[in-house]
């Protein structure tokens, strides 16, 4: 009990109260300058918005997976639900190279996105490529043992009762999945907000357009700049908790109203 | 003319593979709409799961498998291996006792404050790598508050070896735990109990009952442990300073191979990364097929 609390403040709490001293520091005016200054928030705005649009994507893709995995019968399964885990397994610097090889113009992806106009690696839509290939797992780990777990009898009682297909769907299963959706989808966007290593390979790292804010962090910190590189840190310290304290938020209430309808 | 037999009639009734309830109408969907569906999210899966792995290795390959032996033969690349192997031998054996001990005064003891260190546990999961990287560089930094006394002592922490094992530490830090957790908590106290009023000290207890108890789950919990710590990057970048031979582990050396356009050689040592990963993915899913309800309580990875 001692030992865990002491290992766990030595190692975790004091190194991160260590960045809000750090930026205190800078008094409240430097700090501001810092946070708000065009670069960082251009990078703030790029790690947080792609990260969400990621986050979507694989609420959507990922309960899709996780229904198809449960639901559906289909040779190689067994295969596929172990593939799922692998942005959890594959070091984030191999998927990030990986991805860049994939997506860049002469790339297998690339060369048939490029003539399209489209234009994945170096640019902001390569960030969110790759906050969503290291976001999936989080959504389908979460729903999948819901959805194993549902009830199919009350799926039946909805048939029976004249609800069409798409309204069971709608009215039934999705309701008492979306707080496991909801969990899944802040774990996915947590992660892919502060994700560097898959990152900064397929990012193109240019000032004010594709450059995240963990990188900014670097940067600041090889020139040397402490100060500047723990204002952001503490920023998005705390936008991140901000916003989770929202999806916790959220969570309750959906849970709420899933007790209320019971 | 003919009359065509209808054989159908002939065959025994064939029964139901699947239970009648999977197979009910009401509850499912129509032929196309399943086959569409699953293609859908197979084609998705392939496309961001499995074409990457498959770029690594078609990537490493392209020059032959000689450039690749070369790559690995390479003594920056050796270096690399070694320390990677070295960080991950200190850093999962640490987070091994811990975990070990936080699952197990969480789980069979109460008190107060429990979900506040619970949710503490898994802060490094929603903190940057970055971040992390960079709280040690402010404490043991030379600019840093223990910076002036460690470099008066001469003890190198920051762009040192000590350094990139505590980055990995704190990044690796939840994962044994929070395998551990829920299943000592689902198996209670009693199993103790039972050994401890037959004369067990509780030492004994510990080896003879509750390790046997939580082993697969321990087993797996180390294997996600050592697979961050063998893969990270982030916050080992911002440690390590990148020096060559002494301060570079297996990822950032791809970092570096890979910005100095050898992109064979990167690729070379990231193959040897994947390779690791679709290691701990088979013993993992090994583990999940034969070990299912040992390992059941919550499984969040």
């Amino acid at each position: 009990m001692g030992f865990t609390l002491v290992y766990l403040s030595l190692l975790v709490l004091i190194p991160l109260a260590g960045v809000f001293f750090k930026s205190a520091g800078l008094g409240w005016d430097g700090f501001w300058h810092v946070a708000l200054s065009p670069r960082v928030l251009a990078a703030l705005k790029l790690s947080f918005g792609a990260a969400l649009i990621a986050a979507c994507i694989n609420a959507v893709f990922g309960t899709l997976v996780a229904w198809v995995f449960v639901r559906y019968q289909f040779p190689g399964k067994r295969l596929f639900d172990a593939a799922i885990d692998l942005p959890f397994a594959l070091p984030t610097a191999v998927a990030g190279i990986a991805l860049t090889a994939l997506y860049a113009g002469n790339g297998w992806i690339g060369q048939y996105l490029e003539p399209m106009g489209i234009k994945v690696a170096f640019s902001p839509l390569g960030v969110i490529v790759a906050c969503t290939f290291i976001g999936l797992p989080f959504v389908v780990r979460t729903v999948q043992p819901v959805l194993e777990e549902a009830e199919k009898e009350l799926e039946e009682a909805a048939a029976s009762l004249g609800a069409n297909r798409w309204q069971t769907i709608t009215r039934v299963i999705l309701p008492s999945v979306l707080p496991a959706l909801l969990t899944g989808f802040a774990l996915a966007f947590a992660r892919a907000v502060g994700e560097y290593g898959s990152v900064i390979f397929i990012a193109g790292n240019l000032p004010m357009v594709s450059e995240i804010a963990p990188l900014l962090i670097i940067i600041k910190l090889e020139e040397f700049d402490y100060a500047g590189a723990t204002a952001v840190a503490a920023t998005m310290l705390m936008l991140s908790f901000v916003l989770l304290l929202i999806i916790n938020g959220l969570q309750a209430w959906a849970r709420s109203r899933k007790a209320r309808n019971k | 003319m003919t009359t065509a037999i209808d054989h159908s009639l002939l065959d025994p009734p064939r029964l139901p593979r699947e239970p009648l309830m999977e197979t009910n109408a009401a509850i499912t969907e129509s032929v196309w709409v399943r086959r569409t569906l699953t293609a859908v999210a197979l084609l998705f899966l392939a496309f961001f799961l499995l074409l990457p792995l498959v770029a690594v290795f078609a990537e490493a390959l392209r020059n032959g498998v000689g450039t690749y032996v070369e790559a690995l033969k390479d003594s920056d690349a050796l270096d690399a291996i070694k320390l990677t192997l070295i960080a991950a031998a200190i850093a999962v054996p640490l987070n091994l006792v811990f975990g070990l001990s936080a699952a197990w005064c969480i789980a069979k003891f109460e008190f107060r404050g429990k979900a506040l260190l619970i949710s503490l546990i898994d802060l490094p999961f929603s903190v940057s790598p970055v971040v992390a990287g960079l709280v040690y560089v402010l404490i043991f930094g030379a600019q840093g508050w223990a910076g002036p006394w460690l470099a008066e002592h001469d003890i190198k922490v920051i762009f040192a070896v000590p350094g990139i094992v505590l980055a990995t530490v704190f990044v690796t830090f939840p994962f044994i735990a929070r395998e551990l957790i829920p299943l000592m908590q689902e198996q209670g106290t009693d199993d103790e109990q039972a050994a401890l009023s037959l004369g067990a000290t509780g030492w004994q207890t510990f080896w003879r009952v509750t390790l046997p108890n939580i082993k697969w789950g321990l087993l797996y919990g180390v294997l996600l442990c050592n697979a961050r710590a063998m893969g990270e990057f982030g916050a080992v970048s911002v440690v390590s300073g990148h020096i060559r031979g002494q301060t570079n582990t297996m990822p950032l050396h791809v970092e570096i191979l890979y910005n100095e356009y050898q992109f064979a050689a990167a690729f070379a040592v990231a193959s040897l990364l994947a390779a690791l990963a679709l290691v701990t993915l088979s013993i993992k899913s090994w583990l999940e097929w034969r070990h299912a309800d040992e390992l059941s309580a919550l499984r969040r990875h």
